[in-house]
């Protein structure tokens, strides 16, 4: 039963650094620009598409990943400067229409480019296969590969946001946008580079859950929904709201999963305890932030004063 | 009130010209957009070869098939329906990947008294308490392919089996068929969320941590490449051996052929049809889409094909003339048509009473992954719900 949970524990872990990937660019989109994107996890798709498309081109994912990252970011610098760059004096409506409007568009292309039938990606062998982490659990290498990256990066962000120039200016922007505009701040580059780094985080996510589950039309439709609820639980804008959120959504996820129908079991007959464990567990995140909504409606870390 | 009669009259008009346009009118719904898309897609070519095998026309009149997308949505799918049944007034409306789908879309069918003719789904209800006269199937009912399966899990001396599906209607018609059959221990079971959640990881750990000797589940579409990629991934092979049903397909292969996943190869599914299966019929069918769409048909495509020529057998019967509505259910209902899986029979729920068998994939002289058949698991299975319809009584 130990080893179960600590495996459930890791699964619990990977999904939610790869909820805080994209929970990471919609909370600063969202929290500096004060920008409704709906079309983040477009971003996440085409990352995926790129890397899948380069990992036959070139053979090896680790190249095709190193070489999709900047090209992700092409893609979410033209969407700001196209698009995006005019709706931040629009209300939150005028956001949700435009970009669902390109999630459609979004989609459309890959079909039309791609097909609709999406593409797996081949992991060289040495990522293909399992570790022994303890006796007893043994775990997929690019599980742990994913682990790995996502920690990594909330550690680059952390630095970025709390140690550079361009980190306090972010902060600066998510706490008074007008006053470091007054400032004399270039704020139309520093939203741009905010989107693109974004877009870059959401891309990455997706090229490394697109080895596991696929390069899919529509991929990002599903988890957006999730990196929602994360930065609602996390406290909107804040970047430590985001990780512990991330965190939290992605283990109690798994774990509902993993262990509802168990508990319910002890409480309820085995046939309602089958039935209800699987409706209860893809509603628990919800709960959640319902939860988190009604006690304490700016999240649990929000940042600090506006 | 002049005005009013204009428009209706302008209404009769549009009505007739509309009926008019072609002779033989057929509704197809299936999945368009959407990842599933190319499941819908591997239908509809499989349809327009069928429409071509046929010269274009049922009883020497012409043929029209008006497709529609259902989107992967239930209600989509009734609203797509909906249009067929009113705006183009078709007689048969065929097609439905997804057992939610019909479910959702049979009513307004039967309502309006047109047949149905389902290419794929085949939920428990329909075959049931919800059977109807105006509804055929030309693949199965959800049960019967796991059932095969547990047969042959018996066969196989498994003892036992941890199950997983995706939690809507015909992920629950899958568990049920295969612990109708299965003789062993069921050491667990998963509904996981449909047709989001892609991720088993967690799935995974249970079964493995359950101790059980065996793992069967049923995932199709995208889901099942992910499936099959996250169980190697996770080195289960060999320790919690895989039976699956409408998992792995003609569609799921070449994308696990071309990301080298070879743990597929030698897998076993069951299935009542297979590209190899010899017979005439099959034969045309396989050959013909090979070369016009250069892939190997999938199970999707031989159902929606058969779709075709079971209607075109009843519009022969009855010369063209689809008010005959009496006559042509008459003569669906013998399945006088020579569909690709080879003879079989209607039970008076309108579900095929055919053989099933066990498939093992391989690759094929050129190095294609397919399938080949291993053996007969069931001779002209009945469905289990044929006893709840009404019309059995």
């Amino acid at each position: 039963m130990s080893t179960l949970f600590f495996i459930q524990f890791l699964n619990g872990l990977q999904l939610g650094v790869l909820l805080f990937l994209l929970a990471a660019g919609l909370t600063l989109v969202f929290g500096i620009m004060d920008f409704v994107n709906l079309a983040h996890g477009s971003l996440y798709m085409v990352g995926a598409f790129f890397c899948a498309t380069l990992t036959f081109w070139t053979g090896s994912f680790v190249w095709a990943v190193l070489l999709a990252i900047p090209l992700t970011a092409l893609v979410g610098l033209a969407l700001e400067m196209g698009v995006i760059r005019h709706l931040y004096q629009r209300d939150h409506l005028d956001h949700v229409l435009a970009t669902f409007g390109f999630i459609l568009i979004a989609d459309t292309l890959v079909h039309l480019i791609w097909g609709p039938e999406g593409i797996a990606i081949p992991l060289p062998e040495y990522l293909q296969g399992q570790v022994q982490i303890l006796p007893g659990v043994i775990f997929p290498t690019f599980r742990l590969v994913i682990i790995s990256c996502g920690l990594l990066v909330a550690f680059g962000l952390y630095w970025l946001i709390g140690r550079t120039r361009l980190g306090m200016l972010i902060r600066a922007g998510a706490s008074n946008r007008t006053m470091v505009s007054a400032l004399g701040i270039d704020i139309k580059t520093l939203f741009t580079a905010v989107f693109a780094l974004g877009a870059v985080l959401a891309g990455l996510a997706g090229m490394l859950i697109a080895p596991i589950t696929e390069a899919t039309i529509g991929m990002g439709n599903d988890i957006i929904i999730t990196a929602f609820v994360v930065i609602i639980v996390g406290g909107i804008g804040s970047m430590k709201g985001a990780f512990i959120g991330a965190l939290i959504i992605g283990l109690i996820d798994t774990l509902g999963r993993s262990f509802l129908d168990d508990i319910l079991k002890i409480f309820i007959p085995v046939n309602a305890a089958e039935t209800a464990g699987p409706a209860i567990s893809s509603m628990l995140i919800y709960l959640i932030m319902a939860g988190v909504l009604a006690f304490r409606p700016q999240g649990l870390f929000p940042p600090k004063v506006r | 009130m002049l005005k009013t009669t204009g428009i209706a009259a302008l209404g009769l008009a549009l009505m007739a010209s509309a009926s008019y346009a072609a002779d033989i009118k057929i509704g197809y719904v299936t999945t368009l957009t959407t990842p599933a898309a190319v499941l819908g897609n591997d239908m509809k070519d499989a349809v327009n070869l069928a429409v071509e095998h046929l010269d274009g026309k049922m009883a020497g009149k012409s043929v029209e098939i008006i497709f529609e997308d259902d989107g992967f949505k239930p209600e989509i799918g009734k609203q797509k329906t909906d249009k067929l049944v009113q705006q183009d007034d078709v007689p048969i409306v065929a097609g439905y990947i997804w057992s939610n789908v019909l479910l959702a879309s049979a009513k307004s069918v039967f309502d309006a008294g047109k047949f149905l003719i389902s290419s794929n789904a085949g939920p428990s209800q329909i075959a049931g308490k919800l059977c109807n006269a105006n509804f055929f199937s030309t693949s199965w009912q959800n049960d019967q392919t796991p059932m095969a399966m547990g047969e042959v899990l018996n066969q196989q001396g498994v003892k036992s089996l941890y199950l997983l599906g995706p939690n809507y209607a015909a992920g629950k018609n899958m568990m049920t068929g295969v612990e109708r059959t299965f003789k062993g221990e069921i050491k667990g079971k998963d509904l996981t969320k449909w047709p989001s959640q892609l991720d088993f990881s967690a799935e995974l750990a249970k079964a493995k941590a359950s101790g059980a000797e065996a793992i069967f589940v049923f995932y199709p579409g995208k889901a099942g490449g992910a499936f099959i990629k996250q169980y190697q991934q996770a080195g289960l092979k060999g320790e919690l051996d895989l039976y699956s049903v409408f998992t792995v397909d003609a569609i799921s292969l070449p994308k696990l052929q071309a990301a080298k996943l070879e743990g597929v190869l030698g897998s076993r599914l069951t299935q009542q049809w297979d590209p190899t299966l010899d017979n005439e019929a099959n034969k045309k069918f396989v050959s013909s889409f090979r070369e016009k769409y250069k892939r190997y048909p999938s199970f999707y495509a031989a159902q929606a094909y058969d779709t075709i020529n079971l209607i075109a057998s009843g519009v022969e019967a009855v010369g063209g003339d689809m008010s005959k509505t009496d006559e042509l259910r008459a003569a669906m209902a013998k399945a006088d048509y020579p569909s690709v899986r080879g003879k079989y029979t209607y039970g008076k729920n309108h579900m095929p009473i055919q053989n099933f068998y066990l498939r093992e994939v391989v690759a094929d002289d050129d190095g294609n992954w397919t399938t080949k058949v291993v053996k007969t698991v069931y001779e002209n299975h009945v469905d289990p719900y044929v006893g709840e319809c009404p019309l059995a009584k």
